[in-house]
């Protein structure tokens, strides 16, 4: 009993992309079938389940758009009486003002993670000369056109 | 995979990046985790055990505030784990479990104290300085090591076994 207990673990998945909304990323954990609990909030997801199943669905929803989606592990379980603002009279609950002020700053987070990604995928070319391929310069001008 | 220690210990930038770049970040929530999920509770929502203070005197004297010490009953087991460490100074907000500056100041001495790599780092709050921020961090995870030298030697020597057998 206590080893299963043990193994029951939450994360939160915070969702700070242009293309992937928190309800998309839920539609994906139902669609993938593992035996997990989701609840959407305006930040993203809160999943709970056995470790295994959350840390697959997790990299999952990561794969999304993996510099713009954010995780990290809760130690309460979702609608815990002692953290769920439905049973303390409403307003925030404690922890999420530090979680708030975080979430401010993940667009420029994002972003730097993507240079730092463009940055690494420019070194692993620059080992190996070789043309530009077509595909590389789509992507480069729709990233410029983007701008 | 180094355990690296992160200050604020329930950020999730730092969790994510640590996690990110291939280390296991010890934060808070896990050790929060093991209090509200734990049955050893004798009363919920009241988390503290019989045993909690006394481990928090082994950081604290008993002159320093309860809460000091009821923090470092947290705290106190995370840094002995540490193998690393990313200490951000002046985070936005500081509430609930690292809402006691005096708590964090001395878990930051302790970690000084400890002779692991430490990396201290500001918040960012503009996008050149989001973009040195993670810049560091990703140098800094990169240059720990990935596999502890002990794991190795104990999968050579469960995979030795094997190979023998199959010859």
């Amino acid at each position: 009993m206590t080893e299963t207990k043990k193994e029951e673990i939450t994360k939160y998945i915070v969702i700070s992309s242009d293309k992937v909304l928190p309800s998309d990323a839920a539609m994906k954990i139902y669609e993938s079938e593992f035996p997990v609990t989701v609840k959407e909030t305006c930040f993203g997801l809160i999943v709970s389940g056995a470790k295994n199943d959350v840390q697959g669905v997790v990299e999952k929803i990561r794969q999304l758009d993996k510099n713009h989606i954010f995780i990290k592990d809760r130690g309460f379980p979702p609608g815990d009486e002692r953290r769920c603002r439905a049973s303390r009279g409403g307003g925030p609950r404690p922890g999420f003002h530090f979680l708030r002020e975080e979430v401010e700053m993940l667009p420029a987070i994002g972003a730097a993670l993507d240079e730092l990604e463009a940055k690494e995928h420019v070194k692993e070319k620059c080992k190996t000369k070789c043309r530009l391929k077509t595909s590389d310069l789509e992507k480069v001008i729709e990233e410029e056109l983007a701008r | 995979m180094a355990k690296v220690f992160i200050y604020p210990l329930n950020s999730l930038i730092l969790a994510d990046l640590v996690e990110r770049f291939g280390h296991k970040p010890l934060t808070m929530m896990s050790q929060i985790r093991e209090k509200v999920t734990g049955l050893s509770l004798d009363s919920p929502p009241m988390n503290i055990t019989s045993e909690d203070p006394k481990l928090g005197l082994k950081y604290a004297a008993i002159e320093v505030p309860a809460g000091v010490r009821g923090r470092m009953s947290l705290m106190g087991p995370l840094i002995e784990q540490t193998e690393a460490a990313i200490i951000v100074e002046n985070p936005p907000a500081n509430f609930g479990c690292i809402g006691c500056n005096r708590t964090n100041e001395l878990i930051k001495y302790l970690i000084r104290s400890k002779g692991v790599p430490v990396l201290e780092v500001k918040y960012p709050e503009s996008d050149d300085e989001a973009r040195d921020f993670v810049n560091k961090i990703a140098e800094f995870l990169e240059t720990l090591p990935r596999e502890k030298p002990e794991e190795n030697e104990k999968a050579k020597e469960e995979g030795l076994p094997e190979k023998e057998g199959k010859e």
